[in-house]
């Protein structure tokens, strides 16, 4: 060999994926809307042994194509091979990978709080601290709708629990890239 | 037309010419369009025969097998040959007939939820839902089925749609906007392969199945030829590369050789194309190769960095790779002689390490020397499907494949029961080729059945048992790891297979004498129709060497 630029130390080679991140994803999923697509995704995540953390599933603005956003934890799984399973199903169109600062995250919660007596005007309190909505009021509870991104949902959670928190539903979370691009 | 009738123009017109299967209530309509359709239907005598037949026939002729059954047990004995293909990759589409759509979810007779019990297992699945999707839907399976990683595809259609008439125009394009396999390979990528392996001073390039899957043997051996670059092939890739040969090293893994191994665990590179790093070559995953820098080159991307990380991955076929890889390396005119010191040290092993086995000093037929006979009376010139156990491995071992789809074995799931209908398969697929299926005595029997459909239908393999009295693998491991305490392993005395053989309208013969070994097994291979050959061999003998379970490369033993 004669040309410096054909030598290669191989010390120098470093591995590609198969990493941890140590941070939570977002993907956002393009899939076509064809019975047996979720129960394809849960069976994978369950027989792979990845865990997901939320799930949100609903119709674009195209009919035969259906939005999935999963949210799965980058400290115990290899995303890179969440996403490349994940790719290999068919009906499975695109995955984005969404990277926290570029994308806008929703979810919507509904919490049903005791509230009577004294408690009631705390809780309508923290209610318009987080923008939340009152969405049904009964003798000695409130329902209240609060969306955001899960931190939010989380703090409003931490806030009213020790009012007595009957029950809380959450809608798992959504999102967008910024900008003008498809995500 | 029938859209059953419309089935058969698909298949047709998608170059299939014989199909295995068994009727039933659900399917009906799909049989009465076989009737004079114009394809050979195998009519097997089990399910599961039909499915190892659709591989066989596959692995055979890389082109896809198709097997038919009815709903429910139908379908659901098909279950473990569509878990085999998947894991080996074994292009087959499976069509399933389905209870009526008003009867779908009723537990009706013969309902079996057969996407739902096979989703884990198959590459795709598709449930129909009307008539009209019936010949889009079996061209899908069959482009899934052949491209990018093969694999199983199941086509599940409900018997009343079956029958629907509808408007069959020919398909000629499928359109499925989440399936587009990668095929080229990233130039830089292998640039940077080429240029690794110019500087590596311990190379080994360890081919698997999926250089088989892409019918990639030539660009392998060109490769590896280009140089003097040492090679070892995992239990699927055997023949990938013609053994035997110089450069070659044997088989790697569990019961590879030293040599395959020890290089291994020395390379500083090791470049692995259409291989998975199974547990079986790997052994102890955090001793694998411990020196090693990884180009990993393979067509699925779910594959690579899966069990060890890539440091330069490859996405794509192989046949289209290694050309390009070949030429680039050669670009670069490295220099031979930088592999003498390492040539050195695997001859050294080859030397002190050969495979090697103590004859009997009485008649008896040791295993290994059953399999060298084979070798010897065929000349090497059959295609050999295995069953599952120690049999499987001496094959491996003993019969030295030069050149691809001449191996026929399960690998990845290892199923007993496997041999025998894919040999069925393979000599269905090529019928002027020799098919022999080396069998045990305890994987013979779990589809025997078969026999009868290669009397019936008139195929003519060859069936060697070796027979060692023992579920001889689990004997082994119960000897060697669990205080030799023989659990449920003795087979006892039966079948007597000459019997059985003759039962079925088969040639039975035997042979326990080493001197009369030869003979019978040519006696078997001349001998027209189906053949069953009962070759008693050593009970007690272990299949060595082997890197025990959980173990490293080092750490083989015997
Ligand atoms: C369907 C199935 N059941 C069980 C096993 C576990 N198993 C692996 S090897 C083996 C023994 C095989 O016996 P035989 O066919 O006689 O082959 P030998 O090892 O004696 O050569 C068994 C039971 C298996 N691989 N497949
Ligand atoms: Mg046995």
């Amino acid at each position: 060999m004669t040309d410096a630029t054909d030598i290669l130390n191989l010390d120098d080679l470093e591995v590609s994926g198969g990493g941890r991140t140590g941070r939570r994803h977002i993907l956002s999923l393009l899939v076509e809307n064809k019975p047996g697509v979720l129960a394809r995704i849960a069976g994978l995540f369950a027989r792979r042994g990845f865990n997901i953390d939320s799930l949100a599933v609903g119709p674009t603005d195209d009919t035969t194509i259906s939005r999935l956003t999963l949210t799965v934890d980058g400290a115990t799984h290899p995303i890179d091979q969440v996403t490349k399973q994940l790719h290999k199903l068919v009906n499975v169109i695109k995955i984005r990978d969404l990277e926290p600062e570029d994308a806008v995250a929703r979810e919507l919660a509904l919490f049903k709080i005791s509230a009577d007596g004294d408690s009631r005007a705390q809780v309508m309190q923290f209610a318009e601290i987080f923008r939340g909505k009152i969405v049904d009021v009964h003798k000695r509870s409130l329902t209240i709708e609060v969306t955001g991104t899960d931190d939010k949902i989380e703090a409003f959670e931490e806030m009213v629990r020790p009012f007595g928190l009957i029950e809380m539903v959450r809608t798992g979370e959504i999102a967008v890239a910024r900008g003008k691009s498809a995500t | 037309m029938r859209a059953v009738d419309a089935i058969m123009e698909c298949l047709k017109a998608e170059g299939v010419e014989h199909v295995f299967g068994i009727p039933g209530g659900a399917n009906l309509p799909t049989y009465d369009a076989l009737y004079d359709a114009g394809l050979r239907h195998i009519q097997c005598r089990h399910e599961q025969g039909a499915g190892h037949a659709a591989e066989g026939y596959a692995k055979a002729s890389g082109r896809v097998g198709v097997a038919l059954a009815t709903s429910g047990p139908g379908a659901t004995n098909l279950v473990t040959a569509i878990a085999d293909a998947v894991m080996d990759s074994v292009p087959t589409v499976f069509i399933t007939g389905q209870v009526r759509t008003d009867l779908l979810g009723t537990d009706g007779f013969q309902e079996a939820d057969v996407t739902g019990i096979t989703l884990p297992i198959v590459k795709h699945s598709l449930m129909i839902r009307s008539a009209e999707e019936i010949p889009t839907a079996i061209h899908e399976a069959f482009h899934i089925a052949r491209t990018g990683r093969p694999g199983p595809v199941l086509v599940d259609v409900p018997q009343d749609l079956s029958r629907e008439d509808i408007a069959y125009e020919p398909v000629d394009s499928v359109e499925l906007p989440g399936y587009q396999p990668t095929t080229e390979g990233n130039t830089k990528q292998i640039r940077l392969a080429a240029k690794a392996l110019a500087n590596a001073r311990r190379p080994v390039i360890y081919a698997g199945g999926g250089v088989v899957n892409a019918d990639a043997s030539k660009e392998l051996v060109e490769l590896c030829l280009s140089d003097k670059l040492p090679v070892t092939c995992t239990l699927m890739g055997l023949g990938a590369f013609p053994a035997p040969h110089d450069q070659w090293l044997g088989m790697l893994g569990m019961h590879g050789t030293r040599a395959a191994n020890y290089a291994m665990d020395e390379a500083d590179l090791i470049v692995g194309i259409g291989v998975r790093f199974d547990d079986r070559v790997t052994g102890k995953l955090s001793e694998f190769a411990p020196r090693a820098k990884f180009v990993h080159i393979d067509v699925d991307p779910a594959e690579i960095s899966k069990n060890v990380p890539a440091h330069i991955p490859i996405v794509g076929d192989a046949k289209r790779i290694l050309p390009k890889l070949t030429a680039e390396y050669r670009a670069l005119a490295p220099d031979t002689a930088r592999l003498d010191g390492w040539w050195k040290r695997i001859d050294g092993w080859r030397d002190k390490h050969p495979l090697r086995y103590d004859d009997s000093e009485t008649a008896e037929i040791k295993p290994q020397r059953m399999i060298e006979a084979l070798y010897e009376v065929t000349g090497g010139d059959a295609i050999v499907a295995s069953d599952v156990g120690q049999h499987q491995m001496w094959t491996a071992q003993y019969f030295h494949f030069d050149g691809p789809r001449k191996w026929i074995n399960s690998g990845g799931l290892g199923t007993m029961g496997f041999g025998l209908p894919a040999a069925m398969g393979a000599k269905v697929a090529r019928p002027d080729d020799n098919v022999i299926c080396v069998s045990g005595d305890g994987s013979v029997v779990m589809n025997a059945q078969e026999l009868a459909t290669c009397v019936t239908e008139n195929i003519p393999i060859k069936v060697f048992v070796m027979n060692n009295g023992y579920l001889g693998m689990v004997r082994q491991w119960q000897e060697l790891f669990w205080d030799r305490r023989y659990s449920s392993v003795d087979m006892g005395k039966s079948p007597d297979l000459v019997k059985l053989a003759d039962a079925y309208g088969a040639t039975g013969l035997r042979v326990q004498d080493k001197g009369e070994l030869e003979d019978v097994v040519k006696a078997a291979m001349d001998a027209d129709g189906p053949v069953l050959c009962d070759v008693r061999v050593t009970p007690e003998e272990n299949c060595y060497p082997m890197i025990p379970a959980g173990q490293a490369a080092r750490d083989m033993v015997g």
